[in-house]
């Protein structure tokens, strides 16, 4: 796996900055020279991830959002988004289409649409240390010369 | 101003704007409501053709109006989902609430 190029920001979990972190990530992401659909599908992945953190990671407290950035070879993005917060007690009960911890306002849908938006998906969780969800999704070549 | 709220006939149209996360969707939230509970609309239309990107917060601010709109006794319409949101849409199930129309469809 040879990695092309990298980011790394970082962010308080302020939620006037999801659409901060998507943007970053998108900007990043168009160097592989993206459709408007795979650039959407990413902005959509980033902001629920996002949000997860703000919600539920740092449901009571302010804290930090690390987000890392790769492109590998073969025009592949691999999107590592980083909390050191509560954790996630049952993942498997975490990622079920509609569950939510948050009542009436929250889908409940976030790990859905991570999943269907990107071609992979990972998440570590440790209760009390943190999580991490690592995303890919390979970017269809279309130009030439974009590396 | 993230949502244009008109109202005739007692029906309101919520012309939501720009992006739904769920920052901006905590003001359009509030903004619906509370001319909602104001006018108690027979209907509540939800205007989707000037949003340019929406997240799961999309889906969820629906499924709230969906709830409101039961308790205000109204009925909730979601139109002009442009081509951009029709995937988000399709995945939240929200077709089994029967709030989705192809009124006025618009292209994007």
């Amino acid at each position: 796996m040879k990695i092309i190029n990298e980011t790394n920001i970082s962010f308080m979990s302020k939620s006037n900055n999801e659409s901060f972190a998507r943007s970053v990530v998108s900007a990043f992401v168009l160097q592989l020279d993206p459709t408007i659909t795979e650039l959407a599908d990413i902005k959509t992945a980033v902001s629920e991830a996002v949000t997860n953190c703000i919600v539920h990671a740092y449901k009571y407290e302010m804290g930090t959002i690390y987000i890392t950035v790769r492109i590998i070879e073969g025009g592949k993005i691999q999107i590592k988004i980083r909390d050191k917060g509560c954790g996630i007690e049952n993942i498997h009960e975490a990622m079920e289409p509609l569950f939510t911890t948050m009542g009436g306002e929250r889908a409940g849908l976030g790990f859905a649409v991570m999943q269907s938006f990107m071609d992979k998906i990972r998440v570590n969780s440790k209760v009390g240390k943190g999580t991490t969800i690592t995303m890919e999704k390979s970017i269809i070549r279309r130009a030439k010369n974009n590396e | 101003m993230s949502v244009k709220i008109s109202h005739e006939n007692g029906k309101i149209t919520a012309k939501l704007m720009g992006e739904i996360d769920h920052h901006t969707a905590k003001a359009m939230r509030e903004e619906i409501d509370s001319e909602a509970e104001k006018i108690k609309p027979a209907v509540l239309y939800l205007d989707f053709s000037e949003v340019q990107f929406m997240d799961s917060s999309g889906i969820g601010l629906v499924m709230g109006r969906f709830r409101q709109m039961e308790l205000l006794g109204g009925k909730l319409r979601v139109i002009n989902v442009p081509e951009h949101l029709e995937r988000i849409m399709a995945l939240s199930g929200l077709g089994a609430l029967g709030v989705l129309t192809n009124e006025g469809k618009v292209k994007k």
